[in-house]
């Protein structure tokens, strides 16, 4: 048997040129469609108040600011998404050209004339009572402080410059495509990531460096812009090249040959099963997070301990809702339980418990009434399905709140007061950890993280984890097929809820006081988003969620990178779940182990076929074409 | 031991609301047999199989498993005991991979607790490794099929029928000693259906496992019962080798007519 039966030649090879299309034989309604949400979108971005908040952020000193910029992206968006088209196996695929920008203009400009007739609205009418940004600044800034025709005229023009840009990446060779979208997002990036990338320059002594790039009111310089751009351009290419080169393919060879030489004899300890390149890239890695604190200012650190803060909550609920697929929307009740362990026990401040013991004292306990918490809230809930045991989590998670809040309990909780004056973490004497250090809290932040890292990965790939994975696939199956359900959903609320106390006792220890309002409905919220966000049952993901939302938007109490974008943070929040659910249900990082071992059968079904082949050849001389296959 | 029955069902009721699913039915499957359950569609075949699995409580009747009862037992217990089932319309863990499907099945048999995982303790070590040494095992049963390649791969990337063989490997990697299949050759081929059919004699006849089949197709009912019991409306009709069934005036009336005529 030759190998050509088995891997025929890829179609296509031989394909006639696409045809074009004329530039005015265009999909009328849909254009018309999109315009008409673009102009939606638009309008409700103006008068959501965005461009006239971020006014004050310059992206780009001194042309860009991101209050512009916030109503330039959509457009690019609708204009680029107009002309994407699905082609189906026996569909004629056209090939892309003028008529794709044209389409990308003409929406565009059609989804600005809302804002053109948004700011002839603003200077003939006035409702700003139910419309708050019906403003003075709005038009403003709509008409470039300079006339209502102008407004009214521009904003089309600008339609049509970002829209013909959006079609036009359609027309552009993928390359060209790719990089241009990299680039707008790196110079967006770029000036996005003012504060901490003055703060690494400072923490590397080569500040001149930040003040080079970044003007006074902290946007990118023009030629800064510039550079960055052309960076970028310059490494891309580079990249390239280097894909091209022979010399990757046989590294790439190599690589694998490592990748699989891990094997599954499970009797060795799980790292010395691990590849070599896999165990390196993680100590590197590692490394690289103990060091960078080292080198970053006060206000990055203090960002980050926040991300970790919730990657901890993140990963704990990930264990209930990613693994076990319980929808826990009560997951707050955890963190409020840490939170007010440490605090009580912690704190002279507290009305009760006087002897004070040390955090590390404090978190045991913490830990343990957090199991507790786990199996009460569980019990009762374990046996609903769906639905029902999500709102039954809901009233849960404010029950804790209402009872911390209480009058009852206000002899130990001090109701709406709180506890203040918690004191700091003395780490066996060798260090303390308090709030206003933030790079001694991110250090301990860091720790428990690997330990839930940890937690989560080991019990992924264990008897316990695979009967989580079974009930969130199919419970009534899995109990069928002998998974005690009672028992294994427990458990994962239980170690859920250790996780999650971990974070409240580190919260409480940073900033020194706890609040029944900071453990409000929203916390669970923004957790669920993040894990949904990042990716379900996935660790990396849901690391990835954290950094990326927490870490640009900030949590419901703490602030993020882009601190303008506070009052919009929720909005965002909603919108961002949203498109991830119809776009990318699976999340940010799809689970990564799947995609890899996806990747990897394909060359080991490749190899095995082979292998079929040669045997078939062996037995009969090539006459046998089944080789086994199903 | 050996005076009772390896399952002995007797007065079994199971009601829906004033509807008889199954209605007084007794049932007893000796050690090593095969049994198939066959009926018109809505016959209560299912039902039963779902008493007898624990994911259905029954309205009267006593059921009892190698001498015990089997009353108020949760679907992991009776898998515990002893009892595997499959599903009439392929129940896997689809984003599991395959031998991930066939190791948690294996949970009741094993005893690992989240601590040994956690400190990664030898028991913990050696129990993995057995686990996945019995489900590559269980999935060699099934000949190429169901390995190489293919272990790590999610199982909703498998075609139908391999779908229909891994529910029975993971059933097997409970350690059974009674195996109830449901329609387990339902949307074959014929080629592939009388594959089937010989591994499900090897089943009884290597692996030891006792078996229970539901199945509409006569040919494999003809081909490998050892008795065939009847159900039309929640009643067993008519119970015997196939040949007597076949012959049976009730059982040609109510469902076999002319299904038989041609053999």
């Amino acid at each position: 048997m030759t190998e050509t039966g088995y891997f025929p030649a890829t179609q296509g090879a031989t394909e006639a040129p696409a045809p074009r299309r004329r530039l005015l034989d265009q999909d009328w309604p849909k254009l018309l469609r999109a315009g008409a949400i673009l102009a939606v979108g638009q309008v409700f971005i103006a008068l959501s108040g965005m461009p006239v908040t971020f006014d004050r952020r310059l992206l780009i000193d001194p042309i860009l600011s991101l209050g512009y910029l916030s109503l330039l992206w959509l457009p690019l968006v609708v204009s680029y998404w107009v002309g994407r088209e699905q082609v189906l196996e026996g569909m004629t695929a056209y090939a892309k050209g003028g008529r794709d920008v044209l389409a990308g203009a003409m929406t565009a400009l059609l989804g600005n004339a809302g804002l053109a007739l948004l700011v002839v609205g603003i200077t003939h009418f006035d409702i700003r009572d139910p419309l708050v940004n019906w403003s003075p600044q709005l038009l403003g800034i709509l008409e470039f402080e300079e006339s209502v025709w102008l407004g009214a005229l521009i904003w089309p023009a600008i339609g049509a410059g970002t829209g013909a840009l959006g079609g036009g990446l359609h027309w552009a060779s993928s390359r060209i495509s790719r990089t241009t979208v990299i680039v707008l997002l790196s110079v967006f990036g770029a000036a996005v990531l003012e504060s901490v990338i003055t703060d690494l320059t400072q923490g590397f002594h080569i500040e001149a460096v930040s003040e080079w790039l970044y003007g006074p009111k902290r946007g990118l310089t023009y030629p800064a812009a510039i550079v960055v751009a052309v960076a970028v351009v310059g490494v891309m290419t580079g990249l390239a090249a280097y894909r091209a080169s022979p010399a990757r393919d046989e590294r790439a060879a190599r690589g694998e040959g490592a990748a699989t030489s891990g094997g599954s004899d499970t009797t060795r300890p799980a790292w010395r099963r691990m590849p070599t390149r896999r165990l390196v890239n993680l100590v590197l890695t590692v490394a690289a997070i103990v060091v960078l604190p080292l080198f970053l200012g006060r206000l990055t650190n203090e960002l980050l301990a926040n991300v970790g803060l919730f990657i901890l909550l993140a990963l704990g609920l990930n264990i209930i809702v990613g693994l076990a697929g319980i929808l826990d929307l009560g997951y707050v009740a955890f963190f409020a339980v840490g939170g007010y362990s440490v605090a009580v026990l912690t704190s002279p401040g507290s009305p009760r418990f006087d002897p004070e013991i040390p955090w590390f004292g404090a978190l045991f306990v913490a830990m343990l009434l957090a199991g507790l918490a786990g199996l009460f809230i569980g019990a009762p809930v374990i046996r609903m399905r769906g639905d029902y045991l999500a709102i039954v989590t809901l009233g849960f998670g404010e029950i804790i709140r209402v009872l911390l809040l209480s009058d009852w309990l206000s002899g130990t909780f001090n109701g709406a007061q709180g506890i203040t004056n918690i004191p700091g973490v003395e780490v066996f004497g060798l260090a303390t950890v308090r709030g206003f250090e933030p790079r001694s809290v991110l250090y301990l932040v860091l720790v428990f993280c690997a330990i839930a890292v940890y937690v989560s990965w080991r019990l992924e790939n264990s008897r316990i984890g695979r009967a989580w994975m079974a009930i969130r696939e199919d419970e009534s199956v899995a109990e069928a097929m002998g998974v005690d359900t009672v028992s294994a959903k427990l458990m994962a609320f239980v170690t859920g809820a250790v996780l999650g106390s971990f974070s409240g006792a580190i919260l409480s220890a940073k900033v020194g006081s706890v609040f029944p309002h900071s453990f409000a409905i929203i916390v669970s919220i923004v957790i669920l988003v993040v894990v949904i966000f990042g990716g379900m049952g996935n660790i990396p993901g849901v690391i990835a969620g954290a950094v990326v939302l927490i870490g640009i938007l900030g949590g419901p109490n703490q602030p993020g990178l882009l601190q303008e974008f506070a009052e919009y943070k929720i909005l965002i929040y909603g919108a961002l779940l949203v498109w991830m659910m119809i776009q990318r249900s699976e999340g940010l990082i799809p689970s990564v182990r799947r995609a890899r071992e996806l990747h990897i059968d394909e060359m080991n079904q490749d190899a095995w076929l082979r292998a079929q082949a040669a045997a078939d050849d062996a037995h009969n001389g090539g006459g046998n074409r089944g080789g086994g296959r199903p | 031991m050996s005076s009772h029955s390896m399952l002995e069902i007797t007065g079994l009721h199971v009601e829906f609301g004033g509807l008889h699913a199954l209605n007084n039915l007794d049932f007893t499957v000796e050690e090593g047999e095969i049994v198939a359950v066959i009926g018109p569609n809505g016959a209560g075949k299912t039902t039963f199989f779902n008493v007898v699995s624990g994911m259905m409580k029954p309205t009267e009747g006593q059921l009892f498993f190698e001498g015990r009862s089997l009353l108020g037992l949760d679907p992991n217990k009776i898998t515990a005991r002893g009892i595997a089932r499959t599903f009439q319309n392929v129940r896997l863990f689809n984003n599991m991979t395959v031998l991930e499907n066939v190791m948690v099945s294996q949970h009741c048999r094993t005893r690992q607790r989240m601590l040994d995982a956690l400190l990664q303790t030898r028991r913990f070590r050696t129990e993995e490794a057995l686990v996945r040494d019995r489900g590559k095992e269980v999935l060699g049963f099934f000949g190429t099929r169901l390995t190489g390649y293919r272990f790590d791969q999610p199982a909703s990337v498998l075609s139908y029928a391999n779908r229909r063989r891994l529910e029975i490997a993971r059933a097997m990697a409970t350690s059974p000693k009674l195996i109830l299949l449901d329609e387990p050759v339902a949307g074959m081929n014929p080629v592939e259906s009388a594959e089937l059919t010989q591994l499900i004699g090897k089943l009884r006849d290597e692996m030891g496992y006792t078996i229970v089949l539901i199945e509409h197709d006569m040919s494999v009912v003809r081909d490998i019962s050892d008795r065939v019991v009847v159900l039309d409306h929640g009643e067993a009709i008519a119970r015997g080798t196939y040949a007597e069934v076949s012959a049976n005036p009730q059982v040609i009336e109510a469902y076999l007519g002319q299904t038989t005529d041609g053999n």
